[in-house]
């Protein structure tokens, strides 16, 4: 594990933040952390960060309590984005990845190279003040990932994004991810984590509602359904145990009493001469689990 | 290098490389002495063209007047006031003084009528109201048979000298003692105010601006806040510093230059034989510049300096950490922050204000020893008074609690900056800051 919080409080006046959390972060994986906004996300990020300590609990970093040095292991980029206007691209950089630890030679070294990497070698001496608002998010970028970070945490990572530059910083988490990065991504947007992500965990009202691997989660909360579709009208005498729960121009979506019946419902059809050309399961979306994971927290 | 340095050295590179300091920092001195030049410019102006006066002496009692700085006296020539009023509508003089015959020799008001239809300015009025004064008065001297040598015996300067009986003081005060501590004191108190409230409002700035920046959380998720809070006071702090050394410097070479290239002269106000100043004897001036330096040089510099440097730290770390919370805690608008501005200000012009009123008066009264030993006002008040040789033990619990509350400030600002500076989008309330210094972590 890289990250392992374990039963973790924080309160601010009478105000539960963070209420009793759990989680584990395995080496390597790209992990969602989702919940609306006020759920939480942002006090428990806080907490691994070092930049606030929880009222009770613990939270380890590659099996180590976190102490005084641990945010060197760790890049953060917050939602709320800045860096120093009047600074020079170049200047910025340094300064940040020195007060991660790098000494002044590593620094210009990595900085050279991510320039590189992004064909902005010529922005050095630019301030941040005459950057757009994309070139500044590359800058921020950089200043996350320069110190070479174990765990990577990027709170809502693609907002005021153009899709270019989205693209061009997705490219990037997936190869840090390759090279060996962990990465936790925190988004109330769950399409992207459906993309993204191997592990989630959903936090609603400061309490871990849902926690584990994606594929594990959507079969968990699958609900056997299954949708044909065919060249022709379908017919519509059908056995009592295919349950039509939506019917279409030409397709129908069934739901079966367990997955093994999915055989059984196509061979029906097969055998009515039906022209099928589509046969899919249908999955929860993750909007739709986080709906009813919540329903039914809230009783 | 440690995180601190490196913070307090972006603050200290950032500010000093900006051209409003260095422009600031190299013109103040410059500024100073346009000013001064200017005043002494002003002083000596003759206030528009000068005046011609016609004298109708109707008693003969003032005999000729010498002219003066922007005034001519015209004999009346025996003209009547009538003829002479219409030169005044003809422009050929400006105006006509009439001094009518002393009525009784024992009244002292006598009053002089001057005809023009233009305002006689209020300058040249007293002026000439001393003139006719002093004539007058050798007229009655010439009347009563006064012997003018023998008068002038009359007249004496007292000046109190302060001697000490049981205190094992020097005694050798003199008149100039009061007048130069005060003069001492006061340069103290004005550079300590103007520096503490301009630095400590200078790092109130720099938090709102990361704070607004939204750079702030990026800072924190690699440096303690109580790291990013003292690299800002302590970066203004040396900021300070420099500034004042320039200031010191360039004016030294200010001072020193500028006479010496528009020759010895150009910065003496320029004078009139008839002036009043000329009456002053010259030795006795450099007998006075002698005693001031005397007095001057009297004064326990090492001590002075001294304490004013740990005056200077003190204030400026109590004020200045204040103002961080106060920073910390504003949202992107200074003008919803104002009444969070005031507690953190307040005292420091209350301060200045006690000394500027009370101090003056008597820098040993009661109010002004509390002030001394207060807090929150000893960084201005203390100073002061040290230029009065204060009782030791006052100088020693001052100093004690001073450097106490910095550390108690610093650690309070500490706690509040720590909550503040991460909070968004609500309207603060000091009994809030109040409760975040209970917060955990």
């Amino acid at each position: 594990m890289i990250l392992s919080v374990q039963d973790v409080v924080k309160s601010y006046g009478n105000y539960m933040a963070v209420n009793h959390v759990s989680l584990d972060v395995p080496k390597g994986s790209v992990f969602g952390m989702l919940g609306p906004n006020g759920a939480g996300k942002t006090s428990l990020i806080r907490m691994i960060t070092t930049i606030t300590a929880p009222d009770s609990g613990v939270i380890y970093l590659d099996g180590q309590k976190l102490h005084a040095r641990s945010p060197e292991q760790i890049g953060y980029m917050p939602e709320e984005r800045g860096l120093y206007k009047k600074m020079k691209v170049g200047e910025q950089l340094l300064y940040l990845a020195q007060l991660k630890g790098l000494t002044h030679h590593q620094a210009m070294n990595e900085i050279d190279a991510w320039l590189t990497k992004f064909e902005i070698k010529d922005w050095w001496n630019k301030k941040v003040e005459d950057l757009s608002k994309g070139m500044q998010q590359k800058i921020q970028f950089i200043a996350t990932v320069l110190h070479k970070p174990k765990l990577l945490i990027l709170d809502e990572p693609f907002t005021g994004l153009d899709p270019i530059n989205t693209n061009l910083i997705k490219e990037e988490i997936a190869h840090l991810n390759e090279s060996g990065i962990s990465i936790i991504f925190s988004t109330h947007r769950m399409e992207q984590v459906e993309e993204m992500c191997d592990h989630i965990v959903l936090i609603n009202k400061g309490k871990n509602v849902l926690y584990g691997e994606v594929k594990a989660i959507k079969n968990q909360y699958k609900q056997n359904l299954f949708r044909v579709e065919a060249h022709e009208a379908l017919p519509t005498e059908l056995p009592d145990r295919f349950q039509v729960v939506k019917s279409e121009k030409n397709a129908f979506t069934f739901k079966l009493e367990n997955d093994a019946e999915s055989n059984e419902l196509l061979k029906f059809f097969l055998q009515k001469g039906v022209r099928i050309s589509r046969f899919e399961e249908i999955l929860p979306t993750f909007n739709e689990i986080f709906i009813q994971r919540v329903a039914e927290t809230e009783g | 290098m440690s995180k601190l340095s490196l913070i307090i050295q972006r603050e200290y590179l950032t500010r000093v490389r900006k051209k409003s300091f260095i422009i600031g920092t190299l013109l103040a001195p410059v500024g100073l002495l346009v000013y001064l030049l200017v005043i002494i410019g002003l002083s000596s102006y003759q206030g528009g063209d000068e005046l011609k006066v016609a004298v109708l002496d109707e008693a003969q009692m003032i005999g000729s007047l010498p002219d003066e700085k922007g005034v001519r006296f015209i004999p009346s020539g025996g003209k009547s006031l009538d003829q002479l009023k219409t030169e005044v509508t003809e422009k050929k003089i400006d105006g006509v003084l009439r001094i009518p015959a002393l009525s009784n020799f024992q009244l002292k008001d006598h009053t002089v009528y001057y005809y023009s239809d233009d305002k006689l300015a209020p300058e040249k009025s007293s002026q000439i109201e001393k003139r006719i004064s002093s004539k007058i008065k050798e007229f009655k001297m010439d009347s009563l048979k006064l012997d003018a040598q023998q008068l002038k015996l009359l007249e004496s300067d007292v000046s109190i000298d302060p001697e000490g009986i049981n205190s094992d003081q020097e005694n050798d005060h003199s008149k100039y003692t009061a007048g130069v501590g005060l003069a001492v004191g006061g340069i103290m108190t004005f550079l300590l105010f103007f520096m503490v409230l301009m630095y400590g409002q200078m790092v109130m700035r720099s938090v709102m601006e990361e704070k607004t920046n939204r750079i702030v959380e990026v800072m924190m998720s690699s440096v303690r806040p109580f790291d990013l809070m003292m690299g800002k006071i302590i970066g203004a702090g040396l900021v300070g510093l420099t500034q004042v050394v320039a200031w010191v410097v360039l004016s030294g070479a200010v001072s020193f230059l500028v006479p010496m290239v528009m020759g010895a002269g150009a910065m003496e106000p320029p004078m009139n034989p008839g002036d009043a100043a000329a009456a002053v004897d010259p030795e006795m001036m450099q007998d006075t510049g002698m005693r001031i330096m005397t007095e001057l040089s009297k004064q326990n510099w090492p001590l002075l300096i001294g304490s004013f440097i740990i005056y200077f730290l003190g204030g400026y770390f109590i004020y200045s950490s204040m103002f961080a919370a106060v920073g910390s805690a504003m949202g992107d608008d200074l003008g919803e922050g104002q009444s969070l501005t005031l507690p953190a200000t307040l005292p420091l012009i209350l301060a200045f204000y006690i000394v500027s009123m009370a101090g003056w008066r008597n820098p040993d009264s009661g109010l002004m020893v509390f002030s001394s030993i207060f807090p929150l006002f000893s960084p201005i008040a203390m100073p002061f008074r040290l230029a009065f040789n204060p009782p030791w033990w006052q100088v020693a619990i001052s100093l004690v609690l001073v450097v106490a509350s910095a550390v108690f400030f610093v650690w309070l600002a500490g706690r509040i900056y720590r909550v503040g500076i991460l909070m968004y989008g609500k309207k603060v309330t000091l009994k809030e800051m109040w409760k975040w210094t209970f917060y955990k972590g």
